[in-house]
């Protein structure tokens, strides 16, 4: 697949050959899992495999729980609880598919800002960028509606704001809100309705995945050096990578196995650890939670959604502009689409050549504001909408949008960068040392 | 010759556009259907207007009902409560509209278009708070004598009205009638 030169697939029995021109499925399978891959890969490239992992992990609890859900209204709560009491090792599956969406999380954003770091959006990279960016949209869109499931009082009201904010779009809102639930309120076709695409979406992101490992099969991976694998012979390339099997599936798994540890612990020992006690109160529209807050992995987003309020002089300035059809509720909206779209384009944002921000002296120190920002956008999200926290939320989210779109196409032009290794293997000497540990085979 | 040609390739380009055509209205046809059902079914539309008892509520109290998936307050309003909100001037008002679905979208705000009968003793309003959609809390809650929203720290007056914190507008008033003394139609 790669245009990277290496070994191809060579049937060595009668039937392989008998298979291969029938239906050439064993080439794939080893075309893809021997792709050359750069041999430089720090522990940051480890990532993909502990999300492949997270996803296999969703579907297989979820389609478990699901023979045991009941998506009614007056039956879902207590369908819960009967998976936590009465159903074999329920508990665990439940808590295993909760804190499931919590890893994939984590992991997604370690996996994000990496590529952040080293630009592994930049050409010929785009299109690996874009897909990953819709999965983690996919991601978003299937977390949201797995959490108002259980139909506790933050499903309930979690739903509510959120399926709100499309009610802020201005003509269409109303009639489309109506239409996402189903009704003028979160009620049973919003919950049975969110249950059946809850089931649907991961297959959805599944696909995406195959493309995602696709694009980045034909471009070669990007590593963290940032220059290219050479292709000039197959023996060039064979001095900057190493094939994928084995030697990076064992040092993933070996990654995979110690992240577990750290997963199971907190399965075992503290499964209610990243949730809210409100969530085993059973949904009631009547009476409100005192503080209404999503789950950590959305916090830095809400916290851009309520930074902009009416007392703001952008949102005034908008809502002038447009005589008052951008108020600040969809302002906050468009403002929280925006943040995540400002990362959709950032390949074209970046007028760095540089893809490695290790080689980026000024870029370094902006990207290590972003990730505080991403933590202080975070805190300031759990907390309540008034000041400080709104304050600190505003400064936050103004920043997230000056990094995309003010010191990324800056940093370009002014920033000096140092000198990178002309080729992988230099890179991979420089770091670990000995020219002749390339592998015998 | 060439002749020929060209009618031939006006021919196939008539085809071509006219089975696009066709089959773009076909599809839009059968993927209506899959986009419309989950708009509210029958059943849901059919819950729009319900009649509440309101004979066992007392001057000073109120009951919460759910109407459309959302709590309606109804509020029998004691002395205190309707002087209250008949001293307040527009002027000090937030949101100057009465926010009434059963009167003019350009009604002022007073209390008496406020309330559903002449001597202001019944408001019935939406228990829905106007910033993020949380339930305020009632009786006399708050630093107005009306509801109080513990979400954000909204302030209604006893007329039901925006008077401070991040709520922009007053407590919508739903279409709501008398059928009999005893009884109040809402939707």
């Amino acid at each position: 697949m790669s245009g990277i030169p290496h070994d191809h697939y060579e049937p060595k029995t009668s039937f392989e050959r008998w298979l291969d021109q029938r239906l050439p499925i064993v080439r794939l399978i080893y075309d893809t899992i021997m792709i050359p891959t750069p041999k430089n890969l720090n522990w940051m490239w480890i990532w993909g495999i502990v999300l492949v992992f997270c996803l296999a992990l969703q579907i297989v609890t979820g389609i478990v729980l699901a023979m045991h859900y009941t998506p009614h209204i007056d039956l879902a709560f207590a369908s819960v609880e009967h998976i936590m009491r009465d159903v074999n090792a329920g508990h665990m599956l439940r808590y295993l598919h909760a804190n499931g969406a919590s890893l994939f999380f984590f992991a997604v954003y370690v996996h994000i800002f990496r590529g952040l770091y080293y630009g592994s959006y930049k050409s010929p990279r785009e299109v690996t960028w874009i897909i990953g960016m819709l999965i983690y949209l996919a991601m978003m869109a299937t977390a949201f509606m797995g959490y108002v499931l259980p139909w506790g009082q933050m499903s309930f009201w979690g739903a509510t704001v959120i399926t709100g904010l499309f009610g802020a779009i201005p003509w269409v809102g109303e009639a489309l809100q109506t239409w996402l639930l189903g009704g003028p309120a979160v009620d049973n076709p919003t919950l049975n309705r969110f249950f059946s695409l809850h089931y649907l979406l991961p297959f959805v992101i599944a696909a995406l995945v195959a493309l995602h490992i696709w694009a980045f099969h034909t471009t070669g991976n990007s590593n963290p050096a940032g220059v290219e694998v050479r292709r000039g012979s197959k023996e060039e390339a064979e001095r900057d990578t190493l094939p994928f099997w084995p030697y990076f599936v064992i040092k993933d798994l070996f990654a995979l196995a110690v992240v577990l540890v750290v997963f199971f612990a907190i399965v075992g020992f503290m499964p209610n650890y990243l949730g809210h006690p409100d969530n085993y109160t059973e949904a009631n529209p009547l009476v409100t939670p005192a503080h209404i807050v999503p789950e950590w992995y959305f916090l830095p987003f809400y916290a851009i959604l309520r930074a902009f309020t009416a007392d703001v002089w952008v949102v005034q300035l908008a809502s002038w502009i447009t005589g008052g059809i951008v108020n600040a509720k969809f302002f906050g909206v468009l403002a929280m689409f925006g943040s995540i779209i400002v990362m959709l384009l950032v390949p074209w944002l970046d007028t760095s050549r540089v893809r490695s921000g290790r080689y980026r002296p000024m870029f370094k120190w902006w990207f290590a504001l972003l990730v505080l920002d991403f933590i202080v956008l975070m805190w300031a999200g759990a907390m309540p909408a008034e000041p400080p926290y709104s304050t600190i939320a505003l400064i936050g989210a103004a920043y997230w949008f000056a990094y995309f779109l003010v010191v990324l196409p800056l940093l370009g032009v002014i920033e000096k960068p140092l000198p990178q290794p002309s080729t992988i293997e230099e890179d991979f000497i420089a770091h670990y040392g000995g020219a002749n540990d390339t592998p015998a085979e | 010759m060439s002749h020929a040609e060209d009618y031939d390739s006006d021919r196939r380009d008539f085809l071509y556009y006219a089975t696009a055509g066709v089959g773009t209205v076909l599809t839009g046809a059968a993927v209506w259907p899959l986009i419309d059902q989950m708009n509210p079914s029958a059943d849901v539309k059919a819950l729009s207007s319900i009649r509440v008892p309101i004979d066992g509520v007392e001057a000073g109290t109120q009951i919460t009902v759910k109407w459309r998936g959302k709590p309606v307050f109804i509020r029998r309003r004691d002395q205190e409560d309707i002087e209250r909100a008949r001293k307040t001037k527009i002027e000090d008002l937030v949101d100057p509209l009465a926010r009434n679905a059963n009167l003019p979208p350009d009604a002022p705000a007073t209390d008496e278009n406020r309330t559903l009968d002449e001597k202001g003793e019944w408001l019935v309003e939406m228990g829905v708070c106007t910033h993020l959609g949380c339930v305020p809390l009632g009786n006399k809650a708050g630093d107005f004598g009306g509801w109080f929203c513990p979400c954000h720290g909204s302030h209604y007056d006893s007329a039901g009205r925006i008077r401070k914190g991040p709520a922009p507008q007053n407590l919508p008033i739903p279409v709501a009638t008398f059928v009999d003394e005893n009884t109040i139609k809402l939707g």
